[in-house]
C-alpha cells in the first residue's frame, strides 16, 4: 500500500511540475494560432480552426481589425535589431574575448586574475548604475540610438560570459600540443590559430551560443539607451501589449516569433549548459 | 615580429580591458553624480552636496520601503527556487527516458527572455481571458487579482521568478547530483541506512559546493532584478512591488533626479559588491577543490 501511494505522489509531482513549466508554453503557441473572438470567449476552446493571419499580419506589418480601419504593427524591426545586436554583440565578443580567455588560460602573468574578476565583476554590477551615466554620455557625444553604442554596452554581459567559459576550455588543453607544433618552426599565432582554437572549438561554439541567448534576451540596455528605431524584440514586445486594441493572438504571436530562436538554441547546447551558466565553476 | 615574452599576455587581454573599461568611466561618474544635487529639471541648482542624497534617501520612508520589497522579494524567490529547483532534480536524477526529456524541457522557461516570460504571464493571467483564471475557477478560486492588488502584486512576480529561474537550479543540481560518486550510497544502502538519513547524511553534504555556487547566482541577479517588474507591474500599484533597479529607473526618467538614483545605484552596488566578495571567495574556492580532484 505505502509503495503505491508515494508512486501517486510521484505521478503527480510530474504531472504538477509540467502544468507549471511548460503549459504556459505551449499555451502562448496556441494562442497565436486564435483569432480575437476566440481568445475573449469565457469559456476557453480547445478545438478551433488554426489561423496563420497573426503570423502573416505581423510579418507584413498590418493588420485588419473588424469594425476599425487597417492596424500597422512595426514588430518586424525590432526582429531584425535583435538580430543586429545580438549577432554583432557576439562577434565582437569572439574577436576580443577569445585572446583574452587564452591569455588567463596560459600565462601565469601580474594582476591576470584581478583582470580576469574585474571582468566577470561587470556580469554582477547593477546595470542602472552604468547605463544611466552612460545614457547622458551618449547623449552628449552623439552615440544615444545607435548600433554601434548598444553592441560595446552588451559587452558587458556578453564578454565575461565568453572569456570564463572558454578559458576553462583552453585549461583543459594540454600545453606540450603546442609547444611541440612551434618546435616544428610554427609562429605563435599559427600555433594558437591551428591547434588552440580547433580544440576548443566546442566551447567557443556553446560559449557563443549561450552569449547570443543573453544578448537577445537583454531588456533594459536598449530600453534606456535607444529609440524604438533600433529596440529588440523584448522592449518592442511590451510596447506592444501596452498599446490599445492590437488583436491578443497578434500579441501571443509576437512572443512567439520573439522567443522561438533563443529556445531552439537552447536545444543545441544542451550539454554545454551547465559549464556555461555556472559561468565553469561546475562542469556538467 | 618578436613581443616580449612578460608583456605578451597583456597583450592578449588589453583590447578585452579597454573596451570594458570604457563602461568603468560612467561607474565613477555615477558615483560622482550621487554626491550631487542633479535634477534635470533644475540644472541651474546642480552643485556638490556631499552626502546629502544619501542623507536624503535613507532618511525617505519609500526608500526603507524599496528596501523592505527587494529583500522580501529576494528572500521568497531564493527559498522557493531552492526548495523546488532541489526537489525537481531529485526526481529527475535516476536517467530515464521521461526524466531525460523533461530535463531538456525543463530549462526552456530560463531560455525565455525575463521581459517576454512576464508578458507571457500576463496574458495568462488577463482579467478578461487568462487561462490560469479559468482553470483557478476549478478549485474554487474566482477573481484573483493578480498583478492589480498591493496584497497580491509581489506573489505574481515572485511567481513569475521562479517560474524562470527555477530550471537555472534545477539544471545545476541536477548535473551535481549525476556527478556524485556511487560508494557512499552503496556502502549506505549495504548498512541499510534509511533514506531520510542518506538524504540528509550523504546527498546533501555534498550537493553543498552546487546549492552554494547555484544560490549565489540568483542571490545577484534576484536583487538586482528589472525585467521582469517592470514589464509586469512597473513597481505599482502604489509602490507595493517597488525594488531597487525599478525604482532609480522612475526616479531617472520620472522625476529626472539624476543625484538621487545614483546614490540609490551606489547602495545596490555596495550591497552587490559585499555579496560578490562572498560569492568569488567560495567559488573560487570549488573551482581549486573541483580540479585538485581531476588530478587525482
Amino acid at each position: 500500500m505505502k509503495f503505491n501511494v508515494w508512486v501517486l505522489l510521484k505521478i503527480l509531482a510530474y504531472i504538477a511540475i509540467i502544468m507549471f513549466f511548460l503549459f504556459p508554453i505551449a499555451w502562448i503557441f496556441n494562442m497565436s494560432f486564435m483569432t480575437n473572438e476566440e481568445i475573449l470567449r469565457k469559456v476557453p476552446v480547445l478545438f478551433y480552426e488554426p489561423t496563420l493571419k497573426n503570423y502573416i499580419g505581423l510579418w507584413k506589418g498590418e493588420i485588419a481589425i473588424e469594425g476599425f480601419a487597417t492596424m500597422y504593427v512595426y514588430f518586424k524591426q525590432n526582429l531584425i535589431n535583435s538580430a543586429i545586436l545580438s549577432v554583432g554583440s557576439v562577434s565582437v565578443t569572439l574577436l576580443l574575448g577569445v585572446p583574452a580567455a587564452y591569455a588567463f588560460a596560459r600565462y601565469k602573468f601580474k594582476g591576470g586574475e584581478d583582470i580576469a574578476f574585474t571582468l566577470l565583476s561587470f556580469r554582477f554590477a547593477p546595470a542602472l548604475l552604468i547605463i544611466l551615466p552612460l545614457n547622458l554620455y551618449f547623449s552628449k557625444i552623439g552615440l544615444y540610438d545607435s548600433y554601434f553604442a548598444l553592441i560595446w554596452v552588451y559587452q558587458l554581459i556578453t564578454l565575461p560570459l565568453l572569456l570564463w567559459i572558454v578559458r576553462g576550455y583552453f585549461e583543459d588543453i594540454s600545453p606540450d600540443i603546442e609547444y611541440a607544433y612551434r618546435l616544428d618552426g610554427h609562429s605563435w599565432f599559427q600555433s594558437f590559430w591551428r591547434i588552440s582554437i580547433p580544440l576548443a572549438k566546442p566551447g567557443i561554439a556553446a560559449a557563443s551560443l549561450l552569449c547570443f541567448i543573453y544578448a537577445w534576451n537583454n531588456f533594459v540596455f536598449a530600453l534606456i539607451l535607444g529609440s524604438s528605431q533600433i529596440q529588440p524584440v523584448t522592449v518592442g514586445a511590451l510596447a506592444f501589449i501596452t498599446a490599445s486594441a492590437i488583436p491578443y493572438g497578434l500579441i501571443a504571436c509576437g512572443i512567439v516569433v520573439s522567443v522561438l530562436p533563443t529556445l531552439i538554441l537552447a536545444l543545441f547546447i544542451q550539454k554545454y549548459l551547465v559549464q556555461g551558466l555556472s559561468l565553469g565553476a561546475i562542469k556538467g | 615580429m618578436k613581443i616580449n615574452r612578460k608583456l605578451f599576455p597583456y597583450v592578449l587581454t588589453l583590447p578585452a580591458l579597454l573596451v570594458c573599461v570604457g563602461i568603468l568611466i560612467p561607474f565613477f561618474t555615477a558615483v560622482y553624480y550621487s554626491l550631487q544635487r542633479y535634477n534635470l529639471k533644475m540644472p541651474h541648482m546642480k552643485g556638490f552636496i556631499w552626502f546629502d542624497n544619501y542623507v536624503n534617501i535613507f532618511s525617505d520612508p519609500s526608500f526603507w520601503n524599496t528596501i523592505r520589497v527587494s529583500l522580501t522579494y529576494t528572500f521568497f524567490t531564493i527559498i522557493i527556487e531552492l526548495l523546488l529547483g532541489l526537489g525537481i532534480a531529485l526526481l529527475l536524477a535516476k536517467r530515464n527516458w521521461l526524466n531525460n526529456i523533461l530535463g531538456v524541457l525543463l530549462v526552456l522557461p530560463l531560455m525565455i527572455a525575463p521581459a517576454l516570460a512576464s508578458l507571457i504571464w500576463r496574458l495568462l493571467i488577463n482579467p478578461n481571458f487568462g487561462i490560469v483564471n479559468y482553470l483557478l475557477s476549478f478549485i474554487g478560486i474566482d477573481d484573483f487579482t493578480w498583478a492589480s492588488h498591493p496584497d497580491t502584486v509581489l506573489f505574481t512576480l515572485i511567481m513569475v521568478d521562479v517560474w524562470v529561474f527555477t530550471p537555472f537550479i534545477m539544471i545545476l543540481l541536477l548535473a551535481g547530483l549525476r556527478s556524485l560518486p556511487r560508494q557512499p550510497f552503496e556502502a549506505a544502502e549495504l548498512d541499510g541506512v534509511p533514506e531520510y538519513y542518506k538524504f540528509f547524511r550523504i546527498t546533501l553534504p555534498m550537493l553543498f559546493p552546487f546549492i552554494l555556487t547555484a544560490s549565489l547566482f540568483r542571490l545577484l541577479e534576484s536583487i538586482q532584478q528589472f525585467d521582469i517588474i517592470y514589464a509586469l507591474s512597473q513597481g505599482g500599484p502604489g509602490e507595493s512591488s517597488m525594488v531597487f533597479q525599478v525604482s532609480a529607473y522612475l526616479q531617472t526618467f520620472q522625476y529626472t533626479n539624476i543625484g538621487k538614483a545614483a546614490a540609490m545605484m551606489v547602495v545596490l552596488w555596495a550591497i552587490c559588491y559585499f555579496l560578490c566578495h562572498v560569492f568569488v571567495k567560495q567559488w573560487h574556492k570549488l573551482k581549486i577543490k573541483t580540479k585538485g580532484e581531476l588530478l587525482q
